[in-house]
């Protein structure tokens, strides 16, 4: 019945319970109906107000046009080198930002005068936006790949610090209190409880930081313009293509969408306690 | 070896300071406690009972005065000392039997016999088939005797007890306090507890220290004996039953009264 909290484990539903199903089904499906038709929905709208002349397709492009587009660049593989260039940089930069971040939020947590002096400083870099820093970075460390990756690290690094460093601090003290009851080190403190306590945290932070390094990469790659979706995306503005510039966004919006997963199945892995 | 003297709080004072002054919490507090006793520490809220129990585990340094354990005085935390919280603080990540070896993980301990030790423990008290079980699959009462295995896990001579059962409701307390003092007088632990509950201390406790206000100092000691405790069985819900048990509720009551107003 409604009580029962494995009901897959008991085959004899009540009629009551079999109709509740039901409609908790429904009510997905409907979700999961209207999900999709709003998509398809827009698709069609944008394919007939184009081909109607409504709108001017070359504003603004159209459906066919662009999935034409990307077939030919699939065809020719450009697609797939852009692509597989911004990838390479935001995963490189996700997971040094991830780990050096992750560092320093331990070195801050270990050295309460350290957090304290280091305050004010993360506050401003926090505030401020980092994509006025791409220039710069993009000078100092090369208008290549390496200035590419060292834009999404900036981005990313310093939301990875402030939210690491404030999930260790918010593990609650009683528990840490019960470690050192037991002689617990320091080290041992960091490793048994703050750790493994902000692993929820860690995750969350880390689906954020998806999104901050893709920033850094279409960032620097509107700065650099060699290779990749930003670039393919800037070229196209330039050259008014606008299905190029649609291609471009909405295969950054599949490649997103897809990291996002993984890091979400981490999620399910890790936290299999909840 | 009921007469041995165990624990000895000679003259400790404590003063908290802050920015904004100090405060004192404890004012030439001594008390002793024998081999095998179980003491309550009863006192109005915020009289500082809590920070005896951290003076005693050596978490916090007292401004004056000093605590010995079997003739040894306290510096730092000794291993020979587990404490026992309000909360059962088991880590919601950790299976029932990884929670339980986390003391002896910390003093690098774990080893097949002390495994074996504490399967034993969690079997004897009625939690052996939960042992790959996670904390929130328990209730209440079985977390907590859950942190007190985890607090004998070490094997520890002396406990000591902070309001272990306020978190629970009422029934789990009743029952949870019943096993637990069964548990540590099997054991054959010296226990003090800090507790506002008045029948809790005069049913658990042989001997029921009486604390006056902030800064605290003690008020006064009685002796708890009640006839149950010459059964084979004796039991804190039993001792209830006693006929002196609501001379001493009363006494201890009125003491605690006239220090609340």
């Amino acid at each position: 019945m409604f009580g029962n909290k494995k009901p897959s484990e008991n085959t004899n539903h009540s009629p009551s319970h079999i109709a509740f199903l039901k409609s908790q089904h429904r009510y997905r499906l409907q979700i999961k109906l209207s999900q999709v038709g709003l998509l398809v929905g827009f698709i069609l709208l944008w394919e007939l107000a184009a081909t109607l002349r409504w709108i001017d397709p070359f504003f603004f492009s159209k459906p066919s046009s662009i999935v034409k587009l990307i077939i030919n660049l699939a065809k020719d593989g450009s697609i797939f080198k852009h692509t597989g260039i911004s990838v390479f940089e935001t995963v490189v930069g996700f997971v040094i930002g991830t780990i050096l971040g992750t560092g320093i939020a331990i070195i801050l947590w270990w050295s309460e005068f350290f957090a304290k002096v280091f305050d004010p400083y993360l506050v401003v870099l926090n505030a401020l936006p980092k994509i006025a820093l791409g220039p710069i970075i993009i000078i100092w460390a090369g208008a290549g790949m390496q200035g590419i990756i060292v834009t999404a690290l900036t981005i990313s690094i310093i939301v990875t610090i402030m939210a690491t460093y404030n999930g260790f601090r918010e593990v609650d003290s009683e528990k840490i209190k019960m470690l050192k009851t037991f002689g617990a080190t320091k080290f041992q403190i960091l490793q048994k409880v703050v750790f493994p306590a902000s692993i929820p945290n860690m995750i969350n932070t880390m689906k954020i930081n998806i999104g901050m390094s893709w920033i850094g990469v279409i960032v620097g790659e509107f700065l650099v313009s060699k290779a990749g979706l930003g670039y393919l995306i800037v070229y196209g503005g330039q050259v008014f293509r606008l299905d190029i510039v649609m291609a471009g966004v909405i295969i950054l919006a599949i490649a997103t969408a897809l990291m996002y997963q993984v890091v979400a199945s981490l999620e399910k892995r890790f936290v299999k306690w909840r | 070896m009921k007469d041995e003297k165990f624990v000895d709080i000679k003259n400790i004072s404590m003063i908290y300071h802050t920015i904004n002054g100090e405060t004192k919490a404890l004012d030439q507090l001594s008390f002793e406690v024998k081999k095998g006793e179980i003491v309550a520490i009863v006192g109005p809220s915020g009289c500082g009972k809590s920070t005896i129990l951290s003076i005693i585990a050596g978490l916090l340094k007292p401004t004056s005065g000093m605590v010995t354990i079997n003739g040894q005085k306290v510096e730092g935390t000794n291993k020979k000392v587990g404490y026992m919280f309000q909360s059962d603080h088991l880590f919601q990540w950790r299976s029932i039997l990884a929670n339980v070896l986390i003391g002896l993980e910390i003093q690098n301990k774990v080893n097949e016999k002390s495994i074996n030790r504490v399967t034993k423990l969690l079997e004897t008290y009625g939690l052996g088939d939960f042992q790959t079980h996670y904390p929130h699959q328990l209730s209440g009462g079985m977390r907590q005797r859950v942190a007190l295995i985890r607090t004998l896990a070490t094997e520890p001579d002396l406990l000591l007890l902070d309001e272990p059962f306020s978190a629970l409701d009422y029934q789990s307390r009743l029952a949870v306090s019943d096993d637990i003092a069964k548990i540590i007088n099997q054991e054959e632990k010296t226990a003090i507890m800090v507790t506002h509950d008045i029948a809790e201390a005069i049913s658990m406790a042989d001997r029921v220290i009486v604390l006056s206000n902030r800064p605290a100092n003690v008020k006064s000691i009685y002796n708890i004996e009640l006839t149950c405790n010459e059964g084979e069985e004796a039991s804190p819900i039993k001792c209830r039953e006693a006929p002196e048990f609501r001379h001493y509720f009363n006494k201890i009551w009125k003491e605690l009264d006239i220090h609340v107003r």
